[in-house]
């Protein structure tokens, strides 16, 4: 089985925003970066798929210089190889657009199998694996929690509203989006580590991939979000913190 | 030129979120000066469609098919590229439902177009301005479509409130038979089932204490379990501490755990994610505790402290024991 993980490099989640200049993007320097966490468990997915079926496993990322990292991460947890879409400024494009380059990139390998987070954490768009499937032309289904591949065919486990699940089935290729939480994620081990270092990482130009279409929505502002309530806040030492708490809880709230 | 607004049922029975994108549809339609239309999906929904009809718009499409009978991503997305192609909205508004999530970005793909998700603001300045939030909650962005329609956006759960949806006259009903074949729907749902049974009830709780990743591993959960205690109240947690297994899946709060109201809720180390927010917003009092000041938790929260839960709670539960006695 030839599967590709689509992974995305994103602010760690602690990190603090700053607004850069153009007050449309962050400022990055500051920042330090990680995989997109559904994109791991899509990662880890694909390996125990790997593990049951044989074959393949591709990581592809599009991003700029830093995403090796992220590459190398992956190929240190067991990816056979990877596909580096040197996209200087992903957030030039729209999801439209990224999923062209990632479709361009995957097209020419003919996976059976797509897998990625089925968000971002900085975009949180959550469109990129389902655009992906329309531009390849093949099916998809999203928040999959469990996969079973059956012969050209694979069912999955899909996350519905409520505690409510549903199980579908669809012929392969298809493009699944993995949802957080439904695996246990792997450490690279030590070996693991050694031998990325030798894997092949392809570097593909978002030139040679084709043009990708006009922005049809930009980020005109970012700006940090209007409280919609009036919180009081208690910081400094957590003694006199706690004890202003349960006073206000007591006698302001009364709720205890 | 119209503003469409898609609406969502299953088994003949409405998605709440449907009145709050009928909302923001009448509310953006008076903005832009465009009128409101609305489509529901399925087979036998004329019943439905008429009950929309009644809710200030101009017309409702009842997208009629058998093969509409069971929700597929091919199917929807075939029916409804059919149906907006033979009407040229300006603008397609959905509610951001799983079921959105699963076909309107590649709906919006079949138009060149994407699909502006999540949206919890909306706003006419020289042309519409949506408004979303990025990195988890932190930072809000004004995204301006560009270009010429069809344009499409999904709508945060909460973010218009269906109860202010305006109700006036007796619109058209339009029945649309969309050309579906069977072969070119690739996905075969089954029915959907739920996992074990809920032993514990939240939504009875009057006081909650919910746990988040703040608290780092399981063998802290008993600090967040001494507060719950001391309250007198039921523990709760956010999604991946049952992920992790720390806590049972029944503790959940959220939007695909419980959704609950109490007077009191207590989010320790949780930093407010939507579908977080959406299963506890509703509670009276709401306190957070968090080292971040910028955790978007603090926009809900009536009150919060700014600090190391380690430290925060354990001069809590002091508190609370002195002020019992
Ligand atoms: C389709 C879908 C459905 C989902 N359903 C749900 C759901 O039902 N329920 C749910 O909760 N989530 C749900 N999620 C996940 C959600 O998006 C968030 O990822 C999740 O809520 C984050 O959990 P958290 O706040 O515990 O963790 P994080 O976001 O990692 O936040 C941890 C917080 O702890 C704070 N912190 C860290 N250390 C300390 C310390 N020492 N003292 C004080 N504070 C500290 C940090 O500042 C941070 O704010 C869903 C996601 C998707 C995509």
């Amino acid at each position: 089985m030839k599967i590709i993980v689509a992974i995305k490099q994103v602010p760690l989640r602690d990190s603090q925003f700053r607004i850069n200049a153009s007050g449309q993007w962050i400022e990055e320097s500051d920042l330090n970066f990680e995989i997109n966490e559904p994109d791991a468990y899509a990662l880890e997915e694909a390996l125990q798929l790997r593990e049951k079926h044989g074959g393949e496993v591709i990581a592809l990322c599009a991003g700029p210089e830093r995403a090796q990292q992220t590459i190398r991460d992956a190929l240190a947890k067991g990816a056979d190889r990877a596909i580096h879409i040197e996209a200087g400024n992903l957030h030039d494009l729209d999801t439209l657009g990224v999923a062209q380059l990632l479709a361009a990139a995957a097209r020419p390998e003919q996976p059976d199998l797509i897998l990625t987070g089925l968000q971002s954490d900085d975009l949180g768009s959550g469109q990129t694996g389902v655009v992906l499937a329309e531009l390849l032309g093949i099916p998809h289904s999203t928040i999959i929690m469990h996969t079973e591949v059956r012969g050209d065919a694979i069912r999955v486990k899909r996350e519905l509203e409520d505690g409510w699940f549903q199980h579908i089935e669809m012929p392969l290729p298809a493009v699944l989006t993995i949802q957080s939480g439904s695996n246990k994620l792997r450490y690279a081990t030590l070996m693991g580590i050694k031998k990325s270092k030798t894997k092949e990482v392809k570097r593909l130009q978002p030139a040679e991939l084709g043009a990708a279409a006009p922005l049809s929505a930009k980020i005109e502002k970012l700006y940090a979000p209007f409280k919609t309530k009036q919180t009081q806040l208690f910081d400094g030492d957590p003694k006199t913190a706690a004890a202003r708490l349960v006073e206000k809880l007591k006698f302001e709230a009364r709720v205890i | 030129m119209s503003i469409l607004a898609i609406l969502e049922q299953q088994n003949g029975q409405w998605h709440r979120m449907s009145w709050e994108a009928l909302t923001a549809a009448q509310h953006l339609g008076a903005e832009l000066g465009l009128p409101v239309d609305a489509a529901i999906v399925g087979r036998g929904v004329t019943s439905l469609a008429a009950e929309a009809a009644s809710k200030n718009v101009a017309k409702v499409w009842a997208v009629e098919h058998d093969l509409l009978e069971i929700y597929t991503a091919d199917g929807y997305t075939a029916a409804l590229e059919e149906l907006i192609r033979g009407t040229h909205p300006e603008l397609v508004l959905f509610p951001h439902t799983y079921q959105v999530r699963d076909f309107a970005p590649k709906l919006a793909t079949r138009f060149s177009q994407v699909l502006v998700s999540d949206v919890i603001a909306a706003r006419n300045e020289g042309g519409l301005v949506l408004v979303r939030q990025f990195f988890q909650g932190k930072l809000n962005g004004d995204i301006r479509p560009s270009g010429a329609g069809p344009h499409f956006a999904s709508l945060q759960a909460g973010a218009w409130r269906g109860d202010r949806l305006a109700v006036a006259g007796a619109a058209t009903v339009e029945t649309f038979t969309p050309k579906l074949e069977a072969a070119n729907i690739r996905q075969k749902p089954e029915t959907p089932f739920r996992e074990a049974a809920r032993a514990v009830d939240l939504t009875a709780a009057g006081i909650i204490v919910s746990v988040g990743r703040g608290i780092k591993e399981a063998s802290n959960i008993p600090l967040a379990q001494e507060l719950a205690t001391a309250l007198g109240g039921e523990l709760a947690a956010s999604r991946p501490i049952c992920d992790a297994g720390w806590l049972p899946m029944e503790r959940q709060v959220g939007s695909s755990g419980q959704t609950v109201a109490p007077k009191l809720y207590v989010a320790v180390g949780i930093s407010g994610a939507i579908q977080h927010l959406v299963g506890m917003k509703g509670a009276k009092t709401i306190v957070a505790i968090n080292k971040d000041p910028n955790a978007p938790i603090f926009e809900v929260a009536d009150y919060g402290v700014v600090g190391d839960l380690f430290e925060v709670v354990p001069a809590l539960v002091e508190e609370l024991k002195k002020a019992h006695q």
